[in-house]
């Protein structure tokens, strides 16, 4: 049995079903990341886990122990609110020992860890500050040394970077993992940011109308998505109309252009959708890219590093990405140009 | 434009006139008790006289008494109201009003009606009995300014999420009242606190009704019965009312968190 388990939860807020039939098992010292657009429901399932929503069915073990009834301030977890939440009454060192001096600990015993845990944030001196003297980021570090004071058996985040500013936001975030991992501690991230979700966890969610569309390694959900949400929402994907000619052996046409996938389409008919990420496909002819197809250059922006090319091809506007090269000027809008992608990399969308 | 600039000052200083002219009249009076020359001899035996003492001291008392009982009520209903029943504050906060509109002469009719010596519970039987019922009596007249006031301060505070964030670290409800929330809106239910005692000292129906010898029966007793001392007392009671005011001023400027961003 796994250290955190979700079965069959459901919410509902009147009559509608914000959480449906959500199953989840998390390892001990797991990251597990909820990625999904707004109203999704993946604040819903955190907030139950925390105890501050009763699930309308379900149940939520941890560790073995059934939670589901018990009183957010009984289940040991720690939360890191997205606005914050410091004791504006409070110092730094007061906020972070506030959980030690609810469970009854010695005031030696609490300064200890207390100061443990303000180096551990990088905060070391500013123990005697009040919230509202600190920064955001500052901010949101004591947050997270509060909630991880008590020694936690999970930790819950909820979208604790989105206040913040980008540069700011991406410090922490790798901060954020390097102490999840040092302390090994349990830990359920909850965003809409998709660079957030696949550079930090472990697994992730993907959640849509209050369901778990997807869930998997940030590699998996990445280059395997199974469904056509999953596919949309997670990086930026291309569709293709194409027809399918032969589902036993995965033959299709796109446009005019015959397409070999060499994989069984799984008695497929009639017309698929194929999808397709920016960074597979090359512009011109290549050796090991055995499928071609050929369009108009439709818009060109220029990124820096990387530049980001649209070409219309049969009425279907690609994405694609090129490296920026000092010797070759990026082409001109409105001239022809070929397209070539490896049949492997073209993804067929089963929904 | 400086005809226009001249008549509001002229409107001002009429304005200003109406108001301090009574209290500058009643200043120099209760400084004349003595024939031909200026004295403090009217606030001397004012403050030398036991009866003022008791009552004065009597009603500190009550009103202190006040401010703890409907600060009990007050926080935790606001805050309850806040976090839970949003829907039903304007239900709470006209019932809260109602003070305002019912004259005190109708509530304590009504007690006494209702907790006479021959009631199921006859509060008026006994002096401590009497004490109760003027006691809650008062948190009535002071709850339009003590919930106004809370719910204020509640306004500028977080208070779900605060609620969540102690929750989370193990704290109980009375916990989280105890130490985030009233710690938080504790400038308001001092300007609230000082309100309700500037009311209680000068209360005179509830207790000339309920036959208390506070200092609102005083104060009246004493200008039926003498000349230059209730002005002395007009002048003392105005004073510690402005005194109460400085104080809200005071602490809402002084406190050492206020000036965070929230």
């Amino acid at each position: 049995m796994a250290f955190l388990e979700l079965s069959h939860l459901e919410k509902s807020f009147g009559p509608t079903r914000v959480v449906k039939d959500f199953d989840l098992s998390i390892e001990k010292g797991e990251f597990v990341s909820f990625l999904g657009p707004s109203g999704c429901g993946k604040t819903t399932v955190l907030r139950m886990v925390a105890g501050f929503e009763t699930p309308t069915a379900g149940s939520i073990v941890i560790d073995g122990q059934d939670v589901t009834a018990l009183r957010p301030n009984q289940r040991n977890i720690g939360m890191v609110f997205q606005a914050y939440a410091l004791f504006p009454n409070l110092t730094v060192a007061q906020n972070v020992g506030f959980g030690l001096r609810v469970s009854g600990l010695g005031r030696a015993e609490i300064a200890g860890r207390v100061a443990e845990m303000l180096k551990l944030i990088g905060l070391a001196d500013l123990g005697a500050r009040y919230p509202f003297q600190l920064s955001g980021g500052q901010q949101q570090r004591v947050a997270l040394a509060r909630a991880l004071a008590v020694r936690p058996r999970v930790l819950l985040l909820d979208e604790p970077l989105s206040a913040l500013d980008a540069k700011i936001r991406v410090s922490l975030r790798e901060e954020i993992r390097a102490i999840q991992r040092e302390l090994g501690i349990t830990t359920i991230f909850v965003t809409h940011d998709q660079e957030e979700a696949l550079s930090m966890s472990d697994r992730v969610v993907v959640m849509t109308n209050g369901i778990a569309d997807q869930v998997g390694t940030p590699f998996e959900i990445y280059n395997r998505p199974t469904t056509r949400f999953v596919a949309q929402f997670v990086g930026t994907l291309n569709l293709l109309d194409a027809r399918v000619v032969d589902a036993a052996v995965g033959n299709v046409t796109v446009g005019e252009t015959p397409v070999a996938l060499n994989r069984s389409l799984n008695g497929a008919h009639g017309p698929i959708s194929l999808a397709l990420r920016p960074e597979v496909i090359a512009l011109g002819r290549h050796t090991a890219r055995a499928v071609v197809l050929t369009g108009r250059i439709a818009e060109v922006h220029f990124l820096g590093s990387v530049i980001r090319i649209r070409v219309n091809v049969g009425g279907n506007l690609i994405s694609l990405d090129t490296f920026n090269r000092p010797d070759a000027p990026p082409p001109a809008v409105g001239s022809a140009a070929e397209i070539s992608i490896a049949e492997s990399d073209l993804l067929v969308l089963t929904d | 434009m400086t005809l226009r600039r001249i008549w509001s000052w002229i409107i001002i200083l009429l304005g200003a006139a109406y108001f301090l002219l009574p209290l500058f009249g009643m200043l120099q009076f209760s400084l004349k008790m003595k024939r031909g020359v200026y004295s403090f001899e009217a606030y001397r035996v004012v403050l030398r006289d036991p009866q003022f003492q008791q009552t004065f001291s009597y009603s500190v008392i009550l009103a202190l008494l006040t401010i703890v009982i409907g600060t009990l009520i007050v926080v935790p209903t606001a805050y309850w109201v806040r976090l839970k029943l949003p829907r039903l504050r304007p239900v709470v906060e006209f019932i809260t009003l109602l003070p305002l509109v019912i004259p005190p002469i109708v509530i304590v009719f009504g007690y006494i009606r209702l907790y006479n010596t021959s009631s199921v519970l006859p509060l008026t039987g006994s002096w401590i009995g009497t004490n109760i019922l003027v006691l809650f009596g008062y948190t009535t007249l002071a709850l339009p300014y003590m919930y106004r006031a809370v719910d204020t301060g509640l306004r500028a505070i977080d208070v779900a999420t605060l609620t969540e964030a102690a929750q989370s670290l193990g704290a109980s409800w009375t916990r989280i009242l105890a130490t985030v929330i009233l710690p938080n809106v504790l400038v308001s239910v001092l300007s609230g606190a000082f309100l309700t005692f500037a009311i209680v000292i000068g209360e005179y129906v509830f207790a000339a009704l309920l036959n208390l010898n506070t200092f609102g029966p005083y104060m009246v007793w004493m200008g039926g019965n003498r000349a230059y001392e209730p002005s002395a007392l007009a002048v003392i009671a105005f004073g510690i009312t402005w005194a109460c005011m400085g104080l809200i001023q005071l602490f809402t400027r002084f406190s050492k968190f206020s000036s965070a961003k929230r």
